[in-house]
């Protein structure tokens, strides 16, 4: 029975996250908000700023920061995301079967007919969100997301399709592959890693230019979203 | 210190000091788990907000937005924004990991209870349903 | 916009989002906790927008309300639906 009330329960627990929340607040007092820490001449984020558009080619200057500036970061990114999906699908792998099968109930009229409709609508403003992201806020990572959610959608409406395990493991492969590969042509052409070597072709605000920008995010949203379909596909497992 | 970092930090403090809470005070497994990732999203947040400067806009310049050739002094931080979209990829790596811990732990145990949790356990059958 | 309503804005959003994160932690039905969570999400992404980020608001959108949630539920749905009984009592 509740013979402490819900305050008494959890004091301790409430006191130090208090604790450390109020901490953290007075030190970032001390940083203010809204202040232009930006401006001055000799910083980071100046200079990436002053320069982007004429050094990377694209309008976005976040994804000339992501994948140009920081590139290096970006390839960790996708390491790491890629490890956690392996992860995933290994340790669901060694799982015990459940021992009933439950039948959940069959996708509505409605569902069935506007997911058949909304699916490559949504596919198609993935393509779209990383086809354009060196020009307007998106890039890979959004896409590829956009992609997977799609792919969640189909598998809600048709739950008795199987997933093409091998076709998704083969674009995360080949994306991952010429992700890396795009930088070895960096390397080749001016001994710099992920150099952005043709990076003034075409002029600022086309869909063509930004030098190998779109190039690294089609391929980071390609094995982004075949990655993601697989974890949510392998995390579903049987449910219904 | 004026109203906006009272309200901005003040707000996401708020809502790490709930998800400390809840990582500490919950005995549910995945209760925990989800703590953790409304701790991962004030972060995130708190990241941003320190690069933001009031009065400027959003980090695209070009033709048509009219910020034109020379953005300093025009737009916000560039950096911090590709750090948090890095952060919020990997926040969902390891929240899918830890429920697949999580999971394993269940089919294993029969029970998400944390205080059941103990090492070197030799009864499991105690512990099964 | 000028600064009062910016503030009242960002107020009022981040009153929302706590009211909403604590439900979450309070509720004993697992998957009301995990829609609440992209509710999080979501109020988040519109703090983003108005923090002028608006790549950061897409990547929290799509991530944190649609797939977090989503994980969530298949996580829940494959073991306990329902939290034990309260903090203090239980077995042991």
């Amino acid at each position: 029975m509740m013979e402490r009330s819900l305050l008494q329960r959890s004091l301790p627990a409430l006191a130090i996250s208090l604790l450390i929340a109020g901490t953290i607040f007075l030190a970032f007092v001390e940083v203010g908000f809204g202040e232009a820490k930006v401006d001055e001449k000799d910083s980071v984020s100046n200079r990436y700023i002053a320069n982007g558009t004429e050094e990377t080619g694209s309008s976005n200057l976040v994804t000339s920061v992501v994948v140009n500036y920081r590139g290096f970061d970006t390839l960790g990114e996708v390491t790491v995301l890629f490890l956690a999906a392996t992860g995933v699908g290994a340790l669901i792998s060694m799982l015990p079967d459940d021992k009933k099968k439950r039948k959940g109930p069959a996708p509505s009229l409605i569902m069935a007919y506007g997911g058949a409709v909304t699916i490559p609508l949504i596919a198609l403003f993935g393509v779209y969100v990383f086809l354009h992201g060196h020009l307007s806020p998106g890039g890979g990572f959004q896409g590829g997301v956009i992609i997977a959610t799609a792919f969640l959608l189909f598998l809600i409406i048709r739950p008795d399709r199987s997933t093409p395990h091998g076709a998704l493991s083969l674009f995360e492969s080949l994306a991952g592959l010429s992700f890396v590969g795009l930088g070895l042509i960096g390397l080749a052409v001016s001994g710099i890693f992920l150099d952005n070597v043709i990076a003034g072709f075409g002029n600022l605000g086309d869909l063509v230019s930004g030098g190998l920008l779109p190039l690294i995010y089609i391929a980071i949203g390609v094995k982004v979203g075949s990655e993601l379909s697989g974890v949510v596909h392998s995390m579903r497992g049987d449910a219904p | 210190m004026n109203g906006h970092e009272l309200v901005f930090y003040g707000g996401i403090m708020a809502l790490l000091a709930v998800g400390i809470w809840a990582v500490l005070s919950r005995r549910n497994l995945i209760k925990a788990i989800m703590g953790l990732a409304i701790i991962e999203t004030a972060v995130n947040l708190l990241l941003v907000a320190v690069g933001y400067v009031s009065g400027r806009s959003a980090p695209i310049v070009g033709g048509d937005t009219g910020i034109g050739s020379s953005p300093v002094g025009g737009v916000v931080d560039p950096v911090p924004q590709a750090l948090v979209l890095t952060a919020i990829v990997i926040s969902l790596a390891t929240t899918a990991l830890a429920l697949v811990a999580a999971i394993g732990y269940y089919k294993h145990t029969g029970t998400l209870d944390l205080k059941s949790f103990s090492y070197g356990r030799t009864d499991e059958k105690e512990v099964r349903k | 916009m000028n600064s009062a309503m910016f503030l009242a804005i960002a107020l009022l959003m981040f009153i929302i989002m706590i009211a909403l994160a604590v439900a979450s932690v309070r509720s004993k039905d697992l998957i009301i906790a995990a829609i609440l969570l992209a509710g999080v999400s979501l109020i988040a992404s519109f703090a983003f927008v108005l923090m002028r980020a608006p790549d950061v608001a897409m990547a929290e959108a799509s991530i944190g309300s649609a797939l977090t949630a989503i994980i969530m539920v298949y996580a829940i749905k494959r073991t306990k639906r329902f939290e034990d009984d309260d903090n203090g009592g239980g077995h042991q």
